[in-house]
């Protein structure tokens, strides 16, 4: 492969020149730059963000007008709304692949896939990943995924419809319904090639995290970034596969007539074959991947928050090694409760004490996590940059649907919110909007990086307020909905008097939802303009002490034109001072990674 | 609501001019186009960090002032009453800590936002406070974990004391059955591979077996007021979820496999229809359904107040509408029902 395939940890006095020309191909299509590749997800993401967003806006309107007739719906979604009005199976078809969409393409590719790819290497002092080639192709396996995955969008039979968690017998029997035919086949494909790409990308970030760091850069040095993407990473390398044997299972059963997951069915007039099998097999296999999969969204998030908070709020992280603990400890503890998706599956009731006991225990590390980062801005000097305020936001939405959590996880409570919009209420916000947040503040906040340009700061507060008030105004009143009793996945409830008197409640969730998701135009435009037209950035725009900052605003290959910074201190030296309460180095608030320890200084016992 | 609508349409509308004209006179001025945020900004945002809390509390009281009413009724069973209180206990304890953490979180992104020569407090550790509020979590998850499972316990364990009634829930895309044991209270044995709908055996039962033949089939589920109910779940399809949301109970049906429930009805459905509450929500519910009906609309029938199962687990197209009827009554009642009801035996004599 090319020259950059040699990332040396030690390859201190080369200029790491490049003498080779690149082509367009080589830079912006097959590039195997870690900063390329991270752009390339970023889009990608977008894109799959817009696709998702717009669906769940879609189908908020059918909730809230059901059976109405909108000229939207006629046309985006053609004949699955004659005359107007959504179908039901168009319904279930836009709930599952909104939330395939965003769980697995946006805030897992989409997050990790950006963030990882841009600080990993940037972070640690490396010149790039340790194997460019596998991450390149990587990024275009999930890239092929995502064309699968759109695609299916277009078949006769439509999309497939089953919940994103396809449980069979429903996603394994076509009869059941038109969506379980070609459109399972081809979310099934799209996922198992996303679990390869997703496997690529982690081993790589895993090895790259361990073997490629500066020298000095301890792992008792590493950002919260890097060791939330590895600690990420290795929660996906361990769960994703599970996810990858239960769709190989399922494509048997639907295709080959085994019986996995399928036993004793009558449908449409006729005894089916299959024997033996267990859906409840399928849901232990699905939700091994399925819960560790709202950490791997939820974990870089608070990496990103966390650096973040530390950078603007001019102060250490609080309780670095807590911090580090706490997410040691959540990502371990994320593998050992997927029991509490089943607690009325059908599973044995011991099982689910056992699986409530631990997810009752995690609570706990995220509840150091919550409360060390109000401690972080404690007694700050708050730069309320764009950023900051996502991640502010992020830690208020977290515990408000964290706290949800302690409901849900309790096997007793959720027998009776168990598929009621109160599920829907608890994990948008602690996971859908918290990651999202977090996603946007590392945006705002690497944007000078990725693209050597400043977004414009006013669009970014609009874009947060809006989003902030409308995000509380959809998923605060919805727990209300789900106590009142109302099952998710139903296409309208007028069938049920009794759920009559939420009309109006369904009407205000949906009009906060259509105005936040208008309201990202915001950013879509705050984001593409400043790509070319932004104020030119700076190398350290906001005084950050870690390395990414000191590689030159303009990329090369090989990240820094020099030798590789050596690291001398922890990334927190924010507003350290002397014994005179006079800042370490005179004037600067901030003592980047690369300055070695003054005299007298203490080192942080960190 | 149409009130409530507006004030927040307006504050939108206000925050977005007021920081739209700040864009623009930025662009005049041409000072400080950093877009790094500065004093002003850190200021502004302060202060709305401090509106933004207010805006959370102000819609937490909102929605329990205006919503309380939507949520279900006192619980129509026995198990139901201890749940209800975990939920209470539940949820005055997370409120307690959501008030205290967001009021802290957005207090200090006001009272600490950046001014210049402001210098932040080199604070990176303390043991002691991380301790506290590890401890501190733990306390409150274990009583709470405890608690739970007592409860869960109880809840999950079926079994046959007390003479309880045996009812199968029976699901298929898209409705519901119900099988009542007969005379010996035993279900007989079914299973899918015997259905025969020409000779209306459609849940399967096996013709030979004694116990099969005074099994009640119907679709509408009636309970006996105060007895102990076992229900043994049986799909014939695709996974189903048996949900009575006012008895709290709720577990899935799933194909090759019986799950079993058991709860106790404590109000019959005539008793429910006289509380106060129920007598409020039907005539909020009927007044929509008139104007809904003057309008022309469907779904507008006069409404009367009923238990109800639900299915709640994603089934296909009709999930939305999947449901049956559920009648507590007497016992007299229910005994007088069901000597009205035809055996399986007599059905299948019947269409030889």
């Amino acid at each position: 492969m090319s020259a950059t395939a040699q990332a040396h940890v030690e390859d201190h006095a080369d200029d790491h020149g490049h003498h080779h020309e690149q082509t367009f191909i080589t830079k912006y299509i097959f590039s195997q730059d870690h900063k390329m590749i991270s752009k390339q997800y970023m889009l990608t993401g977008l894109i799959m963000a817009i696709i998702g967003i717009t669906m769940s806006m879609l189908f908020r309107m059918q909730l809230a007008w059901p059976g109405e007739s909108f000229t939207i719906f006629e046309a985006l979604l053609g004949k699955w709304a004659p005359d107007g009005v959504m179908d039901a199976e168009a319904y279930l078809a836009l709930v599952t692949i909104h939330g395939t969409i965003m769980v697995f393409f946006v805030l897992t590719a989409g997050l990790s896939g950006t963030f990882s790819n841009l600080l990993i290497p940037l972070q640690i002092g490396a010149r790039d990943m340790a194997s460019p080639f596998l991450n390149m192709v990587a990024y275009w396996l999930f890239f092929l995924s995502s064309i699968i995955m759109v695609s299916s969008l277009f078949l006769e039979a439509g999309p497939a419809a089953a919940g994103w968690t396809i449980y069979p017998p429903l996603s394994a029997l076509p009869m059941a319904q038109p969506g379980s035919g070609m459109g399972m086949t081809l979310w099934l494909i799209s996922m198992a090639i996303f679990i390869a790409s997703s496997l690529m990308g982690s081993l790589n970030f895993i090895v790259t995290t361990i073997n490629l760091r500066t020298k000095g850069m301890s792992m008792t040095r590493l950002p919260l970034t890097v060791w939330a993407f590895m600690i990420t990473a290795i929660v996906g390398v361990v769960s994703f596969p599970v996810l990858f044997s239960a769709v190989l299972l399922l494509i048997m059963d639907r295709s080959f007539g085994t019986s996995f997951f399928l036993s004793d069915i009558f449908i449409q007039g006729e005894v089916l074959h299959h024997d033996g099998g267990s859906p409840v097999l399928f849901e232990h296999l699905f939700w091994f991947l399925g819960h560790p999969e709202v950490y791997i969204v939820i974990l870089p998030a608070m990496g990103i928050v966390s650096e973040i908070l530390a950078t603007n709020a001019r102060k250490p992280i609080f309780g670095y090694r807590a911090m580090i603990a706490s997410l040691l400890a959540i990502a371990f503890l994320s593998t050992i409760v997927w029991g509490h998706h089943m607690f009325i599956s059908g599973m044995n009731p011991f099982l689910g004490s056992v699986f409530t006991f631990t997810t009752l225990l995690i609570a706990i590390p995220s509840a150091v996590k919550a409360f060390n980062w109000i401690t972080t801005i404690w007694k700050g000097n708050l730069q309320l940059n764009p950023a900051m305020l996502f991640s502010i936001g992020m830690v208020s939405t977290f515990i408000t649907g964290g706290l949800t959590g302690i409901i849900m996880g309790d096997s007793t409570l959720d027998i009776n919110i168990h598929d009621t919009y109160f599920i829907i209420a608890h994990f948008h916000l602690v996971m859908g909007i918290s990651a999202a947040y977090g996603a946007l503040a590392g945006v705002y906040h690497w944007f000078p990086k990725m693209f050597g340009r400043m977004m414009n700061k006013n669009l970014g507060y609009v874009h947060f307020w809006i989003t902030a008030v409308c995000s509380y105004g959809v998923f605060y009143p919805m727990h209300f909905v789900g106590l009142a009793g109302v099952p998710r996945r139903y296409y309208e409830n007028t069938a049920f008097p009794m759920f009559d008197d939420l009309t109006n409640l369904q009407i205000l969730i949906t009009v906060f939802a259509l105005v936040a998701g208008i309201a990202q135009l915001i950013f879509l435009y705050n984001f593409f303009h400043s790509i070319f037209y932004g104020k030119k950035a700076e190398a350290n725009p906001w005084h950050a002490t870690t390395l990414e900052w000191t590689t030159p605003v303009e990329h090369l290959h090989g990240n820094w034109p020099g030798e590789i910074p050596h690291v001398y201190r922890w990334p927190y030296d924010y507003s350290k001072t002397d014994e005179n309460g006079e800042y370490i180095i005179p004037g600067q608030d901030f003592i980047p990674q690369t300055v070695p320890l003054q005299e007298d200084e203490e080192e942080m016992l960190h | 609501m149409t009130a409530f609508l507006t004030i927040i349409v307006l504050v939108l509308v206000a925050i977005a001019i007021w920081q739209m004209t700040k864009i623009f006179e930025l662009s005049l001025i041409k000072v400080d186009n950093s877009q790094v945020a500065n004093d002003t900004d850190n200021k502004n945002n302060g202060y709305l960090m401090v509106g933004f809390l207010i805006f959370i509390y102000w819609i937490t009281f909102y929605c329990f002032w205006k919503y309380n009413k939507v949520l279900l009724p006192e619980s129509a069973s026995e198990h139901g009453y201890d749940y209800d209180q975990l939920m209470l206990i539940t949820f005055v304890i997370l409120f307690i800590v959501q008030a205290l953490t967001q009021t802290l979180l957005h207090y200090f992104s006001y009272k600490y936002h950046g001014r210049a020569g402001q210098k932040a407090l080199f604070y990176a550790d303390n043991d002691r406070l991380e301790f506290i509020w590890t401890i501190i979590p733990v306390i409150t998850l274990a009583a709470l974990i405890l608690y739970g499972l007592y409860t869960w316990t109880n809840i999950m364990d079926v079994n046959d004391e007390g003479d309880p009634l045996i009812v199968e829930l029976y699901g298929q895309q898209f409705n519901w059955t119900a099988r009542y044991g007969g005379n010996d209270n035993v279900l007989g044995e079914a299973n899918v591979r015997l259905i025969d709908i020409d000779r209306s055996n459609v849940l399967g039962l096996d013709e030979s077996d004694p116990n099969a033949g005074d099994d009640v089939i119907v679709k509408e589920l009636h309970l006996p007021v105060g007895r102990k109910v076992n229900f043994k779940m049986r799909s014939q399809d695709v996974i189903h979820s048996a949900f009575m949301p006012q008895f709290r109970a709720q577990m899935n049906l799933l194909p090759g496999m019986i799950t079993e429930f058991s709860f106790t009805p404590t109000i019959t459905t005539a008793e429910m229809r006289l509380k106060p509450e129920i007598i409020d929500k039907v005539k909020r519910i009927n007044k929509i359904r008139a104007e809904k009906a003057a309008k022309g609309e469907p779904n507008s029938d006069p409404w009367e107040y009923d238990f109800i199962l639900l299915c709640n687990k994603i089934c296909g197209k009709s999930h939305y509408n999947m449901q049956m009827k559920i009648i507590v009554e007497t016992e007299e009642e229910f005994n007088k029902w069901m000597a009205e009801q035809k055996t399986f035996q007599d059905t299948m004599a019947s269409t030889q």
